[in-house]
């Protein structure tokens, strides 16, 4: 066994990220995220890295878009609104093929809100969040492990795509420490033959741009770029299924809402409801065909959430409301108990929605 | 053992200050000692003396943490009332320092009537299982950097090498080697080894700290809950 270290989920994530051949960090202090930005600043300078606090988070988004225009591994991290600060750049980014790897540790909103745990960004994550037509690809850690496992998995995706991926973490899985290890680290290396490197006077210079002066161009470079988004949502979609054998409740979590509805799920099966777990890790791509296959199996759905629901609305995309859904939610920086999703799971199972 | 009028707990961040800083308060009130422990972490809202604040109240030991402690409100305030600690020198106070030298800084303005009472330890807590104190060096090399922050030199070194809930005793005793070494390289003497009760239980020797520790943080859903699933990835 490979040995193993007690470590913060934030701390993961920088030293996944290191890992992973980042050599670049950008970013401006936040709660509850501060300890990535901390630990790149202890690391970078050891190992010949680039540790840069920036004077603001537009500031820093915009060096990830330098540095990822010249093919660097690069990263940001930061939490909910300075995720807000950054969607200007993180729209230039997708306009551009470039890719990045960005790290959001929510805490609770709207506005400056609090410095507790939170999912509230859900829909910032997935629909967009900077303007025009992309997404990025956004995964979703339920362990200080998978804090470490997925920021590889990130960093392979971006370049993989020419595109963002997002953690998209919360305070508890941020603060919280774990022991893990990191034997399971694959970097996948790929050629970056637009990246602008010099020409060396031996080939015609490669532009990184998001401006388009012809309407149909632009056009054009939207219809591909949704094309190879749709290939993302046939190939990299990841979820996790706990006791979906005979379910005829389906709970529906990520995060570390996804460990408290394990509890509950448990819970319930322990006195003969028949509960199941699905945990989409992937929150784009979505994991439509397991919910749709669920929704062939099960009665209804409970979709357990730190925010007024926003997941709930792509679990009845999904199932194309087929079943219904209810909602087990908490804001603000409050997390449900496991008694509060089991009686959800309760009420669900006796069709009481 | 023999306590000082004021003990400092300060350390990486992460080290386990704030466990071993209740505990430690726990014990003197539970030997009969007057006892106040003052939460001066400024760095991280997120893991607080005060939320043990139930426990200490029951066992006579005063809390002084600071006024948001536990909120919303992300103000790197110092409760006004610590004065109080290193002026009245008829009660034992535990001092929590917050992480790195950036949670050091705070206890630069109590050092002074610290040093001059000359009645105190500063220990030093590592975990040589965290990262950034993997071996003897990296520990040193924090420990310079709090010495310099705070204003208060270290005297005592506290082994607290854990992984959480998945700690043994053979993983303590095999830490005590780097304990050692970082006494060496300090010059400073090894005080005591903390561990969660259960495994305090199995370590030799009268030097061991036992630590009842926070329910919150270390009996997470599914440490100790249901089966590990198997995750079937689509």
């Amino acid at each position: 066994m490979a040995e193993r270290i007690l470590m913060k989920g934030n701390e993961a994530i920088a030293e996944a990220a290191i890992r992973a051949g980042c050599r670049h960090y950008f970013g401006y202090p936040i709660t509850p995220q501060t300890e990535i930005a901390a630990y790149m600043a202890k690391k970078m300078p050891k190992i010949g890295g680039v540790f840069l606090q920036a004077e603001s988070e537009i500031a820093s988004i915009n060096m990830v878009y330098g540095a990822a225009a010249a093919g660097m591994r690069v990263m940001t991290s930061s939490s909910s609104p300075g995720i807000s600060l950054k969607s200007e750049g993180l729209s230039y980014i997708a306009g551009s093929d470039v890719p990045a790897f960005v790290v959001n540790v929510q805490r609770g909103g709207p506005g400056l809100g609090g410095i507790q745990p939170s999912q509230s960004d859900y829909f910032q994550a997935t629909k967009g969040g900077g303007h025009g037509d992309y997404h990025m690809i956004v995964l979703a850690p339920a362990s200080v492990q998978e804090m470490a496992s997925l920021t590889i998995k990130g960093f392979n995706l971006a370049d993989k795509y020419r595109m963002t991926a997002m953690i998209l973490a919360d305070g508890t899985i941020g603060q919280m420490m774990e022991p893990i290890s990191f034997e399971d680290a694959e970097i996948e290396n790929y050629e970056k033959p637009w990246a602008l490197t010099g020409t060396k006077m031996e080939r015609t210079h490669n532009i990184v741009n998001s401006l388009y002066l012809k309407p149909d161009e632009l056009e054009r470079t939207n219809f591909e770029r949704f094309a190879r988004y749709k290939t993302i949502e046939e190939n990299e979609v990841l979820y996790e299924e706990y006791m979906m054998d005979g379910a005829e409740v389906c709970v529906v979590a990520f995060g570390i809402a996804a460990r408290v509805a394990k509890n509950a799920v448990a819970a319930a099966r322990s006195e003969g409801i028949q509960a199941g777990l699905i945990r989409p890790i992937t929150l784009w791509p979505f994991p439509k065909a397991p919910l749709r296959r669920a929704a062939g199996q099960v009665k209804a759905f409970v979709s357990v959430e730190l925010s007024m629901g926003q997941m709930i609305e792509d679990i009845r995309l999904a199932t194309e409301c087929t079943r219904p859904v209810s909602l087990c939610n908490r804001t603000g920086g409050m997390i449900p108990s496991p008694g509060q999703v089991l009686e959800s799971i309760r009420e669900a199972a006796k069709g009481g929605n | 053992m023999e306590h000082k009028r004021v003990t400092l707990f300060a350390g990486h961040y992460g080290s386990g200050k704030t466990n071993i800083a209740v505990n430690y308060a726990l014990r003197l009130a539970g030997e009969g000692r007057r006892t106040a422990i003052a939460d001066l972490d400024i760095v991280n809202p997120y893991f607080r003396t005060a939320d043990s604040a139930r426990e200490l109240a029951a066992a006579g030991v005063e809390l002084i943490s600071p006024q948001f402690a536990n909120s919303n409100v992300d103000l790197p305030a110092l409760p006004a009332e610590a004065y109080r600690l290193v002026e009245d020198r008829s009660l034992y106070a535990v001092l929590d320092i917050g992480g790195d030298d950036r949670g050091a800084y705070a206890l630069g303005r109590y050092a002074p009537y610290i040093l001059e009472e000359g009645n105190y330890r500063m220990a030093f807590v590592a975990n040589f299982s965290r990262p950034l104190t993997r071996t003897p060096e990296e520990a040193l090399e924090v420990l310079r950097e709090i010495e310099a922050a705070g204003g208060v030199p270290f005297t005592d070194i506290v082994n607290n090498t854990n992984l959480a809930h998945e700690t043994t005793a053979e993983l303590v005793q095999a830490s005590a080697g780097l304990a050692e070494q970082l006494g060496a390289l300090s010059g400073l003497p090894v005080w005591l080894t903390a561990a969660e009760e259960h495994v305090a239980a199995r370590l030799p020797g009268r030097a061991v700290l036992s630590m009842r520790l926070q329910e919150k943080y270390f009996n997470l859903p599914e440490q100790k809950g249901p089966p590990k699933p198997r995750p079937l990835f689509g």
